[in-house]
């Protein structure tokens, strides 16, 4: 406990030295910008904004990127709150009830309970997460070739299983990604594989590319043509409190929402979304008067948008600890760690303690500037929703090319994108997930070379993966997911996957 | 009455999406396992660079062939909106107008005529305010990432 007392210490001397804490404070401003924009969302707010960070040293890099990540939670919530549009899937949830008690005229007590739920979720699970990471990856240090590659395949069948739609179509998308991930030189034998000449193609299919592509550039084209407008409330500074009565109702949902939170986004998958249905879901199941839920009930608010924040925190868990990314925004920001030489993995709070130690204390500065910043700036902050979109659209797509380009100097990775971009936009319009493609690709080469490596050490023979018992046991939970998951094509019954509508065609 | 029968069983919805996107994604996989035969494969003891992607291209077909299998009940593509295809293809071509000419006229010349074509000729803003957002972008862009941020940027034959 001192001594982890004492890394938080050397950690709060990093994030609050002035550059880091200028990033901080600037990835949050463009993280809750990012959430505030219908569509845009933290996953392409973060692929877009990637390239501007290899400027910056490893720790600055990733304190910028986490700020963006949860201040673009914030920031869907505001017009969630304000405009009934969710910035992004995870506030959809926080629609239904903040927008109700802004038409009661009670915005700013929304935006508060929203802003304070946030952040003590937000605090407590940095707490958590600094708790928890240590002892898991110095458990993660046990692991060879064998079970590193019974974790990276039983995180990707999770994240399948958790996605939204048939869990055929999220392992066909995992699948694809994995594929794209084998363009380029191979790691064991130097071979250049499928780059049909392009010779910018041997380091392979760039992350940044194709996650600018495939959600950025994709959401640019399904939204393309849009004039809907809504109604923008905005309160004032003096209605921002809530009640005593509010604050009262509000602190049992906020506690259970950073629990549950946490604990969902630890597993790999959309955890943040699936955190907050779960959370609403609970708060009326408890509530003395559900019929107030959809009416404007405080604890529709405070619940979801705890667990939102919380799940965001638990979804770096396994990412810092064991190097292995629990969805596509941790996947993109381990591709930044990988870009600026930090390789991930258990090994990274050793030998990296002040990237890790610093990110933490970032996230605690993060949090304490998200609620000092939002509320007042939020009338500031709605006007960037005046912006018509047949401006915003073609702003963002320079802003995506230039960023992409930065990356190698290379037009290949903007046709990259280009590609990417019209494959996420027909993967999205016939209802398939696609941060699963992201995972593979991120993914692919450690797959590939973990599993090659086992049959090394085993000169060939495939029990190695059934006589290891880490190995053993994680690809037999795998195993039990897939058959769980196609269990209702036999059965015909729909499981609870079905039940909270993740089930799709099998 | 079993032309009907018939019809009921497979055609009468016709194309789905997951069947369309099915029947793609296993064409891929075919594709992948094509192109794999000029890679090396190794032997499944020691598997060498051609192993990992055939496997990854059977499991796609597989996935693939569930998702057609079960398709059935997926919306049909003729009934799904493309009411944004027109600034779809606008932007897509955009895409590639960038990339052939970022490193031929240099940023901000590319950044201005794909910003004025989009703004003025897709969405119709017309062509005074096209021109000045358009300006005003790529060269306020262009002071802020180069001479700012120091991104290398690429410049024009005339010389921005």
């Amino acid at each position: 406990m001192v001594e982890t007392l004492q890394n938080l210490a050397s950690g709060f001397a990093v994030a609050l030295s002035p550059s880091v804490l200028l990033y901080a404070f600037v990835g949050c401003i463009v993280g809750t910008l990012v959430g505030l924009l219908p569509g845009v969302g933290p996953l392409a707010g973060i692929s877009l904004l990637l390239p501007l960070s290899f400027g910056l040293d490893a720790t600055t890099a990733i304190v910028l990127l986490a700020g963006i990540y949860y201040g673009a939670m914030y920031g869907g919530s505001t017009t969630s709150i304000l405009m009934r549009i969710p910035g992004e899937a995870a506030s959809v949830m926080t629609c239904i009830d903040g927008y109700a008690m802004t038409e009661k005229g009670r915005a700013g007590a929304a935006l508060a309970l929203a802003a304070v739920g946030s952040y003590v979720a937000g605090t407590v699970s940095v707490v958590a997460l600094m708790v928890l990471a240590p002892p898991l990856a110095e458990f993660a240090l046990r692991f060879g070739p064998p079970e590193n590659f019974a974790l990276l395949v039983l995180g990707l069948l999770v994240l399948a299983f958790m996605s939204g739609g048939s869990m055929a179509k999220a392992l066909a998308m995992a699948a694809l990604g994995l594929l794209l991930g084998m363009v380029g030189i191979d790691t064991m034998t130097g071979f250049f594989r499928f780059h049909y000449g392009i010779l910018e193609l041997g380091d392979g299919i760039g992350v940044v590319p194709t996650a600018v592509g495939l959600f950025g550039i994709s959401e640019i084209l399904l939204s393309a043509g849009k004039t809907t407008k809504a109604e923008i409330h905005k309160p004032r500074l003096r209605e921002l409190l809530p009640t005593r009565q509010e604050w009262r109702q509000s602190r049992w949902p906020i506690a259970r929402g950073t629990v549950l939170g946490f604990v969902i986004g630890i597993i790999p998958g959309p955890g943040h979304v699936i955190s907050t249905f779960v959370s609403y879901a609970l708060e009326r199941r408890l509530s003395k008067h559900p019929e107030q839920f959809g009416q404007g009930a405080v604890e529709g608010v405070a619940g979801p948008e705890a667990a939102n924040n919380a799940a965001t925190s638990g979804a770096f868990v396994p990412m810092l600890a064991l190097g292995l990314p629990s969805g596509a925004v941790p996947a993109i920001m381990l591709a930044a760690m990988m870009i600026h030489g930090i390789a991930p993995g258990p090994l990274l709070i050793q030998q990296q303690p002040e990237l890790f130690w610093g990110f933490i204390a970032s996230m605690y500065v993060g949090n304490v500037v998200l609620l000092i910043l939002n509320l007042p700036l939020v009338g500031l902050f709605v006007n960037i929703l005046r912006i018509p979109y047949a401006f915003l659209y073609p702003a963002i797509l320079a802003f995506a090319t230039l960023g992409v380009y930065a990356v190698n100097n290379s037009v290949v990775d903007i046709w990259i994108m280009a590609g990417t971009g019209l494959l996420g936009y027909a993967l999205r319009k016939f209802d398939f997930e696609i941060a699963p493609i992201v995972l593979g690709l991120v993914l692919a080469p450690m797959i590939e070379l973990s599993f090659r490596q086992s049959l090394a050490m085993s000169a060939g023979s495939y029990t190695i993966f059934a006589t290891r018992p880490i190995t053993a046991v994680m690809l037999l939970v795998g195993l039990a997911l897939l058959l769980v998951s196609f269990r209702h094509v036999f059965t015909g019954r729909t499981g609870w996957r079905g039940a909270i509508g993740l089930e799709g065609n099998p | 009455m079993q032309n009907e029968r018939r019809k009921g069983r497979l055609g009468s919805r016709g194309l789905t999406t997951d069947r369309a996107a099915g029947v793609a994604l296993a064409a891929f996989a075919i594709f992948v396992l094509w192109e794999s035969r000029n890679v090396p494969f190794g032997t499944t003891a020691q598997p060498g660079p051609g192993t990992v992607p055939v496997l990854l291209a059977l499991t796609l077909l597989l996935c693939s062939g569930v998702v057609v299998a079960g398709g059935a009940a997926a919306p049909r593509v003729a009934s799904l909106p493309w009411t944004e295809w027109r600034q779809a293809v606008a932007i897509l071509g955009s895409c590639a107008f960038m990339a052939l000419a970022l490193e031929r006229l240099g940023y901000r010349l590319t950044i201005f005529v794909t910003l004025l074509a989009l703004v003025s000729l897709v969405e119709g803003k017309g062509w005074v305010v096209g021109t000045i957002f358009a300006l005003g972008f790529s060269w306020g862009t262009y002071f802020l990432f180069k001479t700012l941020l120091g991104v290398p940027m690429p410049l024009g034959p005339f010389g921005f």
